[in-house]
């Protein structure tokens, strides 16, 4: 395939805008509520419709979670930022402009780090993030001939986290997303749900011949609103853009839509017929000037974050950094974590095996949220604590995880219904391993004559005729020893 | 007893709380007296006549129980840009012909709860942009002095009103001397207090950071009486200022003596006309008998008020009358073929030729390679001019001047030149730009019409402006002139 020379030959230059729907109770300039869901125009008001006469009043809780995600990137909060109107015409904007920021936003110059495939650390600047308000919707389905407008998102509130063009690959692109998601959820700023459009990018994608110091011109993907697509969308404009280049053709600045579907992109405009906002500030709106005091108080607010969190929990208990990460990901999966351990604390790094391999995998199977109540941490602890004290070998454990995720009984009731308690008394693995050696002279010949590897033969023979119940060390013990003619 | 109509808010309030007459009675006459003017004068867009009466009757039950607010059983009229829930708000225009507002604006709200009686709504220059009352859809006002001169704008109607005394006293905004040189031009007193004493919800917004609700009465005592009613920290207007709201009346017989008066030399310029500036002089010289101190004082950056004015003021607008697209509210184009003949046809039919020639300059001023050259550059000059008024007031304690450079001019006379229209708020622009308070009150007559002489004060010293005002009516009586036939 070329595509291998060609990768050598491009780099590809990609920067991202995050919006995050704020999780404030009503909306950035109005008092209407954000739910999501409400029936067309139930949560929008004369001032969320534009009506003559009526003014914005700024929500203080949008403000406030604004610099907790500006603290959070390490970035700076403006003393004093600036609401300006964009306008355009559209019929889901219903003042015919949108409230946002523009030359002074609210926070500027911040970074976020993410690990790459190889485990190393890559520091993504953030140039900005700005509060704005939303747009609504314009509906089409079961609309034949007419197109209807609800505007309870018109309104809602919104950071923009713009980062610099500093990621190189789709991967990284999304690392760099995961890792905003993850943050703003540990800050309870937004509650991530991708599906119903709280947190979605926008992605500009370029290419330019390695080595190249200037940009190429680029292409801006608009409203991704998965990982999935993200990684698809920027890889295949990636691809279109070097095809275009190599063919000698050019790429146009321009803004484009990804279809899932088709899983390509294609253009929605250019920028010759791009809008021209003719931003100016917002005269309805007072800047928005902010003390040290202020800015200390939301300071003292924030919550251990990802990143800090992962290193405690790495020296805390003993695990690589790329389980602590694991760990981490999201707020919840950590606090589970972290309650497991508090209350089976003989083995943190067999606690976060489980949490990560059996725990996820059974959440993923049944789509369940690890803090859904399905299987709370102290009763997986009770598990671990019946694994460490010996009573269950990891191997039974598995089979009494899958019974407490069935029936919600605690590990001890299923070992002693199922009657799984593991053997550990030395003479009756030793009657068993007699039997078993009985059975099978021909093997146990072999085997003393060299074929090392019918020490397994004997290992499932004995867990076959004890239930899987012996005590895996004592077995492998006894096994050699009984093997070898002792 | 005189006649109903033509006592001031004052004199109403005190013999409507004496039961001298009643609510109903003053209601009564003065809607008779609309009625009978509106074929001559185009005052009123809309009389709530019903609605009125039964404000009345109320007002009437609220004082014969010894309650009742400031203004209990006053009628009032609205300038038709205030928003009032049930009764149709047009700003002017076409584009709001058969709007009716769902709400209240805080301004309505408020002498509503001081008892007032709102008996209509009031003719204005479309969407408050105009210095005649002729970019009006439904019609120019015409001057009470001489029905073929202009009342001025854009609060004509409110202020026509008033000096006819169809009412006491109106609501009129002032962007750019919308109160005041109506107030000038029509004899009677008009004030604009600072940007942010008076809460903009519920007032259609023309440029907002210059637009500001103020009045228009007989006399500075019931803009006193009037504005302290109205006046107040809105949280639903973030740039309303919360500071306590001053008794206003009970501040109104300062004594003058040691009062630094500064003369605005900027305003004196050859553009005055002569009389009108003999008018100002001879109110200078009563001040100076009332013991004031006049100084000359120069504003050197003021006469730039008017170019700063007419890019700021069209680039706000052209963004505040983006939501009259035909789609939710206002008028919409009949069977548009897509959205962009929606826009389009609803917009162009629904605005005026004034309207549409300040949106077009707003959107040309915000516009990618000119924001600097004509927005950003207003903005720095704006702020000059500010500073300019700053150091001014650290020398005198108010400003004086005229408030137009003529008298009323004749309807049709300036509608061909924007231009000399736009000179016509000279004047008053400047304390528009620094958000000052600003009073116009009768000074003389010029060639038998009425010309205004212009006070103002730093920010929030609506009480001094209205006291120096008050001086000049306790020994003049220019306020007190009505004209002819409508007396």
């Amino acid at each position: 395939m070329s595509g291998a020379g060609r990768e050598t030959a491009w780099e590809t230059v990609i920067g991202l805008e995050i919006h995050a729907q704020l999780a404030t109770q009503s909306k950035i300039f109005s008092g209407s509520a954000t739910t999501y869901g409400a029936a067309p125009n139930a949560q929008a008001n004369l001032v969320d419709l534009g009506y003559p006469g009526v003014l914005p009043v700024l929500n203080a809780a949008a403000v406030r979670m604004a610099v907790k995600l500006g603290l959070a990137l390490d970035a700076k909060i403006a003393a004093r930022s600036v609401f300006a109107r964009k306008n355009y015409f559209y019929p889901d904007l219903p003042k015919g402009y949108q409230i946002s920021q523009y030359e002074l936003p609210i926070v500027a110059q911040g970074q976020l780090t993410i690990v790459l495939e190889d485990g190393t650390y890559k520091r993504i600047g953030v140039t900005r993030a700005h509060l704005e308000e939303d747009a609504g919707k314009s509906l089409h389905e079961g609309l034949p001939g007419v197109t209807g407008i609800d505007l309870n998102r018109a309104g809602t509130p919104l950071v923009e986290i713009v980062s610099e063009p500093e990621m190189r690959s789709a991967r990284e692109a999304v690392a760099y997303m995961k890792k905003m998601h993850t943050l703003v959820r540990y800050l309870e700023i937004c509650d991530g749900n991708m599906q119903e459009g709280s947190f979605r990018c926008d992605a500009n994608v370029s290419v330019r011949r390695v080595g190249e110091t200037k940009f190429g011109t680029r292409a801006e993907i608009k409203n991704l609103n998965s990982f999935r697509f993200v990684e698809r969308a920027i890889n295949y404009e990636v691809q279109r853009q070097i095809e275009l280049l190599e063919s000698g053709g050019k790429v146009v600045q321009e803004t484009r839509l990804y279809d899932p579907d088709k899983g390509e992109t294609r253009s929605m405009r250019s920028k010759e017929e791009a809008n021209d906002y003719r931003y100016f500030p917002d005269p309805d709106l007072l800047p928005v000037e902010l003390d040290t005091a202020f800015i200390e108080s939301v300071r003292a607010e924030l919550p251990e974050l990802p990143d800090a969190r992962s290193a405690r929990l790495a020296g805390q208990y003993g695990l690589s950094a790329y389980d602590a990460g694991v760990l981490t990901a999201s707020r919840e999966l950590a606090d589970y974590y972290e309650e497991t351990v508090r209350l089976a604390p003989q083995d943190p790094k067999l606690a976060a095996n489980w949490v990560m391999g059996e725990l996820s995998a059974a959440l993923n199977r049944d789509n369940l949220a690890v803090d859904s109540g399905r299987l709370p941490a102290a009763r997986l602890a009770g598990l671990l604590t019946r694994i460490t004290d010996q009573t269950i070998s990891g191997k039974i454990a598995k089979e009494v995880f899958e019974a407490m995720w069935a029936d919600g009984a605690s590990a001890d009731e299923i070992i002693s219904a199922r009657g799984l308690k593991q053997i550990t008394d030395t003479s009756a693995i030793e009657r068993v391993i007699d039997e078993v050696m009985a059975k099978s002279p021909a093997q146990l010949a072999d085997y003393r004559a060299g074929k090392d590897k019918l020490f397994g033969f004997f290992v499932g023979q004995v867990m076959k005729a004890t239930g899987g119940k012996a005590n895996p060390a004592q077995l492998n013990e006894l096994l050699r020893r009984k093997l070898g003619g002792g | 007893m005189s006649e109903l109509h033509g006592m001031g808010l004052v004199e109403l309030a005190a013999g409507l709380k004496a039961r001298r007459f009643s609510s109903v009675e003053v209601t009564e006459a003065h809607l008779a007296r609309i009625e009978r003017a509106q074929g001559e004068l185009n005052a009123f867009i809309s009389v709530t006549r019903e609605q009125a009466l039964a404000q009345a009757r109320a007002a009437d039950a609220a004082l014969a129980a010894g309650r009742g607010g400031a203004l209990a059983g006053i009628p009032i009229a609205h300038k038709d840009i205030f928003c009032t829930q049930g009764v149709r708000t047009t700003c002017g225009s076409r584009m709001l012909e058969n709007f009716v507002s769902p709400y209240d604006a805080t301004v309505v709200q408020k002498l509503q709860a001081a008892g007032a009686v709102m008996v209509g709504k009031t003719n204005m220059d479309e969407f408050a942009m105009g210095s005649s009352n002729e970019t009006s859809y439904y019609g120019p006002v015409r001057n009470p002095w001489d029905p073929k001169l202009v009342p001025g704008g854009s609060s004509g109607g409110s202020a026509a009103a008033v000096a006819a005394r169809l009412v006491p006293g109106a609501t009129a905004t002032d962007t750019g001397g919308s109160i005041r040189q109506p107030a000038a031009l029509c004899g009677i007193t008009g004030l604009k207090p600072t940007y942010g004493r008076v809460s903009r919800y519920g007032m259609v917004a023309f440029a907002s950071s210059l637009d500001q609700g103020g009045v228009l009465t007989v006399s500075a005592a019931d803009a006193a009486l009037m504005l302290g009613e109205m006046a107040g920290f809105d949280p639903r207007d973030s740039t309303s200022v919360d500071t306590p709201v001053p008794d206003y009346q009970a501040q109104l017989r300062q004594p003058l003596t040691g009062l630094k008066v500064g003369l605005l030399k900027e305003f004196f310029d050859k553009g005055l006309d002569a009389d009108n500036e003999q008018r100002v002089r001879d109110a200078l010289r009563v001040y100076e008998g009332l013991g004031a101190k006049l100084t000359e004082v120069s504003l050197p950056n003021l006469p730039l008020s008017v170019p700063v004015y007419y890019v700021v003021a069209p680039a706000e607008c052209s963004s505040n009358l983006a939501r009259f697209d035909g789609v939710r509210f206002g008028h919409r184009c009949d069977k548009p073929r897509d959205l962009m003949d929606l826009y389009c046809r609803s917009r162009g039919e629904g605005f005026g030729a004034e309207v549409k020639r300040r949106i077009m300059t707003g959107t040309y001023v915000l516009s990618a390679g000119y924001y600097d050259a004509y927005y950003l550059k207003a903005q720095r000059v704006r702020a000059l001019i500010n500073a300019d008024f700053v150091r001014a007031f650290q020398q005198v304690d108010v400003l004086i001047g005229p408030t137009t450079p003529t008298p009323a001019f004749a309807l049709g006379a300036k509608t061909a030149d924007p231009i000399t229209m736009y000179l016509n708020d000279i004047y008053t622009i400047g304390a528009n730009l620094a958000g000052l308070p600003a009073i116009s009150v009768p000074c003389g007559l010029v060639r038998g019409l009425p010309v205004g002489l212009q006070i103002v004060g730093p920010h929030f010293a609506e009480a001094r402006v209205l006291s120096v005002a008050h001086a000049l009516q306790q020994v003049t009586d220019w306020h007190r002139r009505v004209p002819e036939g409508w007396a």
